[in-house]
């Protein structure tokens, strides 16, 4: 059987979620077996690779960039995974959305030259963060600051044998 | 002018490189920048003090606990009391957890496929799964290390990855009996695993000639906490900064008053900022934190395995600094060895089960700073509260910012090295982004401090001459 192809992505967010994943620990010996991971933080493929049967994203969608490659996921990806409460609310990032966005940018980088406010050498920062659902379609939602990793290989074994996830009203919760 | 872009993979965090190329094809220009920021410091104002250790621990999931018991010994000077002893040797214990997770993140999951399968190896299998198929008892090794650094959290804070339990005053929790004895059966295969990593590394040492050479090998200063008697120190202590022969130049500084010393610079093509040693101004006042500065700042580590560590280490530069940032690894390794050895002492302190570990106190001063060494480096929490403990300002430097100066420095050493004419392979590809994860950074963490401090900001023309310059005051 040929292996699931699965990417993950890091949009706005803490690292949390794929903390979380590399917390299955020896299961993800087991993960190597049944999947191969093409996209990923932790591999040194740089450009994201056609047709892909999983993606995972963590965080919200912040900057120019996320949004640019948000959209080329979803056109390589079958099933887009909002992975994480970043990705599926917004969640922490999203708490700067009531301030405007140069008062951000001022905040943390005074009044010189500052990065983000334009497209330039660093993508822009979008006015708000937004959950991935806001963008674009998403197939499922993997909630959680972050996802524990009990649930989320629940989630990914049923992904692997070819079934629709389902999680149980426990695995739905904040936190 | 050419200019090759090169976003930075198998790191912490989102960053790119850029090579801006002369005629020749040789390196005009080399930056590391980081690109993504999130805004901690600003959507903080207007939370209370109460919540920082919770809301800043999100700053970062692979050193949550660092920011987490920050938040918490900043919350300790705005409430103007100790925590019990017991909470301080809990904390201790958890940030020891974070530095045996995190380091074993970094050399064995990030780091090791450069080392072990090397440069120029195939990049689809460059990684922990390749290395997985090639060395199966050292993955398996780097996977249960890790997690015993995770273990140590859990065991404390009940999650492996954002656990609500540092407060400002101590902690929510005591250990329990049944944690302790869980924990310490696992000490002996942490030790061994750390012991036979360190092994490996001083083995395959001579290999590694040319990249000691050239990844971020210079003088510079290095900046630490160390005890009150120098011996090696993550918790408390004061800041010592020592240069490149190990001369101290700065000892006892307050960590509370980093303003002083600690200068930040902000460059409009990268998210993270440039912090520098003021007295020798920017951006001269490049300095290293993390563990090639702690272990070249420290008289000692001060536990036995580690101490004939940092002997051995030592004697690559007969007793001076070492230089070269590749030996940030080296350093890495040893951190993981003295911290199995030092949570093996606490887990045998007499106070380490007491429920005596949180202090009650109101809102005593209106501002305070928590410093600790974080994996990465040296992290500040500043905070000012008004009179019920609502934040008004926050200021964090990172660990990974204080690097900012040297991992472009780097980028640049390495471009020069390996880059010459037109042509980009993978090999050389790779030990660009190999000099930067030396450093392990974390730029997750990198992209949250605030210019609260003296903020120098220098806009330089095409060929490096300094057009316009401004100084904002605090």
């Amino acid at each position: 059987m040929p292996k699931v192809r699965v990417a993950t992505a890091w949009f706005s967010g803490c690292s949390g979620c794929h903390m979380s994943f590399l917390d299955l620990d020896e299961r993800l010996l087991e993960f190597a077996g049944k999947a191969e991971l093409v996209y990923s933080p932790i591999v040194d493929i740089k450009e994201f690779p056609d047709s892909v049967d999983v993606t995972l994203i963590e965080g919200a969608v912040g900057t120019s960039e996320h949004l640019h490659l948000l959209a080329e996921i979803r056109r390589k990806t079958r099933l887009l995974v909002a992975f994480g409460d970043c990705a599926v609310t917004g969640n922490v990032p999203s708490l700067r959305n009531p301030i405007p966005r140069g008062e951000v940018l001022h905040a943390v980088y005074g009044d010189g030259s500052i990065p983000g406010l334009e497209e330039g050498e660093v993508p822009q920062l979008l006015p708000q963060a937004l959950p991935l659902h806001a963008v674009v379609r998403v197939d499922h939602f993997l909630p959680g600051c972050p996802p524990p990793p009990d649930r989320i290989w629940k989630f990914l074994r049923q992904l692997l044998a070819g079934k629709e996830p389902e999680l149980a009203p426990q695995d739905l919760r904040f936190g | 002018m050419k200019e090759i872009k090169v976003p930075v993979t198998r790191i912490e965090g989102h960053g790119l490189i850029t090579l801006r190329l002369d005629r020749g094809g040789k390196v005009a220009a080399a930056k590391f920048h980081v690109t993504e920021v999130r805004g901690f410091e600003r959507f903080c104002q207007g939370r209370t003090v109460w919540e920082m250790p919770g809301v800043t621990a999100r700053i970062c999931g692979i050193c949550p606990a660092s920011h987490l018991l920050c938040s918490a010994k900043a919350g300790d000077a705005i409430l103007a009391v100790r925590p019990p002893r017991p909470a301080e040797v809990l904390r201790r214990l958890m940030n020891l957890g974070q530095f045996i997770q995190s380091h074993a993140l970094s050399f064995f999951h990030l780091s090791s496929p450069d080392l072990l399968l090397g440069w120029d190896a195939d990049p689809t299998a460059r990684n922990v799964f390749g290395l997985a198929q090639a060395h199966p008892q050292l993955a398996l090794d780097g996977i249960r290390l890790r997690a015993f650094g995770q273990e140590i959290i859990a065991a404390l804070g009940e999650k492996r990855v954002h656990p609500a339990w540092a407060v400002p005053g101590g902690v929510r929790q005591p250990l329990s009996p049944e944690a302790r004895d869980r924990l310490a059966a696992k000490l002996p295969e942490a030790r061994r695993i750390a012991q036979d990593a360190l092994a490996l590394y001083e083995a395959r040492l001579p290999e590694w000639g040319e990249e000691i050479e050239t990844f971020g090998n210079f003088p510079s200063l290095f900046m630490a906490l160390v005890a009150e008697d120098g011996t090696w120190e993550h918790y408390a202590g004061r800041i010592r900064f020592v240069d490149a022969d190990r001369r101290v130049v700065a000892d006892g500084l307050d960590p509370a008053r980093y303003p002083e010393y600690i200068g930040e610079a902000v460059e409009g093509w990268s998210y993270l900022k440039f912090p520098y040693f003021q007295d020798a101004g920017y951006p001269e006042g490049l300095y290293r934190v993390g563990p090639l500065s702690r272990l070249n700042c420290c008289d000692r580590m001060g536990t036995p395995l580690a101490d004939e560590a940092l002997a051995r280490f030592r004697a690559q530069a007969d007793g001076k600094a070492v230089t070269s940032s590749f030996h940030y690894h080296y350093a890495r390794l040893i951190e993981i060895l003295a911290a199995v050895e030092q949570v093996a002492r606490l887990l045998e302190d007499p106070e380490v089960l007491s429920p005596r570990v949180r202090a009650e106190a109101g809102i005593n001063e209106l501002e305070g700073v928590g410093v600790h060494e974080a994996p990465r480096g040296t992290l500040f929490h500043h905070y000012r509260v008004d009179e019920h403990g609502v934040i008004q300002q926050v200021n964090l430097i990172v660990s990974t910012g204080h690097n900012n100066l040297a991992m472009n420095r780097t980028v640049a050493q390495i471009a020069a090295k390996y880059l010459t004419g037109r042509k980009v392979n993978e090999g050389l590809l790779n030990r660009l982004e190999g000099g930067i994860r030396a450093y392990d950074p974390c730029l997750s963490c990198s992209v949250h401090a605030v210019g609260r401090m003296p903020l120098r900001v220098v806009l330089l023309g095409p060929t490096g001459e300094v057009l316009d310059e401004r100084t904002r005051d605090a």
